[in-house]
């Protein structure tokens, strides 16, 4: 909240040299060692400011790319029940990006910036979202497993340094927990179906299962700035914790399920207590993320679109906002 | 592109008796609009049966930096609290 009265930010470090600038990074650590939360309105380093506005922001991108797989599939659901589901999950993260937004407004960027980046394409979203939604198993498969693999990203962000963020945070994995659910019973209707329905569960989990677990990024040994956002609490857990702690719980999912997972290595390690499993092709990621996606330019494009056709809207809303006002003045005078 | 519209702060009661409560905020051209929109975005599983809002630019708020000279001249009156006081066990309903 109180973006505009962002604009008194920053003042502080204006003002201040270097050695005062380490007495208020020290005062500031000493605050996220001891779990004190950070606000809108205190000090806080440049680049915690910066590190936070570029992971809310491609946080709240993806919640809104997020929309158009699984929108794709609302007028062909098999049943009015997994219809109105499926609306209400869609507008779910349509919301989530809501909540998103306006936290990272509270760091001093606005709305319309973020929006531009999303559209110019400069900013970045999960790449997950680049691949089709090509049969229904696949709106299964993205509840249970994308869904599944945000869930475990996000809950330690609900105990985030920032405020607002760890708030937002809050009410999305509330929230998130009926998308898997719904994700699972799809697939568990599937998998309990027809020969054909069996195939076609299968085929999706086998299409999604690498992009899934590519969700928690790149590997620790490779991850650029884990080490700095565990340092002041952004983050809690490092990438390949997350990443193991998924297959872990989702290995006995898929075997409830009876459908098999697309790697030949994996398998339980009895000594270590976790799921062994083989290694991932983090080419593919990088390319995805790059803009090689197989539906990259579809999913920006339709973005693009959605927000040129609602241009009348917004200056219909914004004329009648005027018209208002303008009554109510001379109603006044 | 058109401008932003302007931010509004959202406060919802989540049911009669309670206090309205700062949810968080949104973008809508005017009050009304807000009211429409803080339904969808913070009210899709019954949170409330009531919301408030107001633009953020109206806000007034305290200065973090000024906390210490807000909110220390408390910290010294414990004597504004029941549990200052030394009232022997014996005596009861005090």
């Amino acid at each position: 909240m109180y973006t505009q009265g962002l604009d008194s930010l920053g003042k502080e470090s204006l003002h201040v040299g270097s050695a005062d600038t380490a007495a208020l990074e020290a005062r500031f650590q000493a605050r996220i060692d001891a779990d004190d939360k950070i606000e809108p309105k205190d000090w806080m380093p440049d680049a915690y400011r910066h590190t936070l506005i570029r992971q809310i922001s491609q946080h709240a991108h993806s919640e809104i790319v997020g929309m158009l797989p699984e929108g794709n599939w609302i007028t062909r659901a098999p049943t009015l029940r997994r219809k109105a589901v499926l609306i209400a999950k869609v507008q779910d993260e349509g919301g989530h990006g809501m909540y998103l937004y306006s936290a990272a407004e509270t760091l001093g960027i606005s709305r319309q910036q973020m929006l531009e980046q999303l559209l110019a394409g400069t900013a970045k979203y999960s790449s997950i979202f680049n691949y089709p939604t090509l049969t229904w198993a696949d709106v299964g498969a993205i509840g249970w497993l994308v869904d599944g693999a945000a869930i475990m990203n996000q809950i330690p962000i609900c105990r985030c340094s920032y405020g607002p963020y760890a708030r937002a945070m809050v009410r999305i994995c509330k929230e998130e927990s009926f998308h898997q659910r719904q994700g699972f019973e799809i697939m568990l209707a599937l998998a309990r179906g027809t020969a054909q329905q069996r195939a076609m569960a299968q085929d999706a989990l086998h299409r999604w299962w690498w992009p899934s677990i590519m969700m928690f990024g790149p590997s620790d040994t490779d991850s650029k700035h884990t080490a700095q956002s565990m340092r002041w609490k952004i983050k809690r857990f490092s990438n390949d914790e997350l990443r193991q702690k998924f297959i872990d719980i989702t290995v006995p999912q898929a075997q409830f399920l009876g459908l098999a997972i697309p790697d030949p290595e994996l398998g339980w390690d009895e000594a270590a207590q976790h799921y062994r499993f083989g290694a991932i092709d983090w080419s593919e990621f990088q390319a995805v993320l790059k803009g090689s996606g197989p539906c990259n330019r579809e999913r920006l494009g339709a973005r693009v679109r959605a927000h040129e056709d609602g241009e009348w809207v917004r200056e219909a809303a914004a004329a009648h906002a005027d018209k208002q006002r303008a009554r109510a003045a001379a109603q006044a005078a | 592109m058109t401008d932003d519209w302007p931010l509004f702060e959202v406060f919802i009661r989540s049911r009669s008796g309670l206090e309205h409560k700062h949810v968080g905020s949104l973008h809508a051209a005017d009050a009304r609009m807000a009211i429409e929109h803080a339904r969808d975005v913070y009210t899709r599983r019954q949170e409330g049966v009531s919301i408030w809002v107001v633009r953020s630019n109206d806000i007034l708020a305290s200065d973090p930096d000024e906390a210490d000279a807000l909110f220390e001249p408390a910290r010294d009156k414990v004597y504004r609290h029941p549990t200052f006081y030394a009232i022997p066990d014996e005596v009861k309903n005090l």
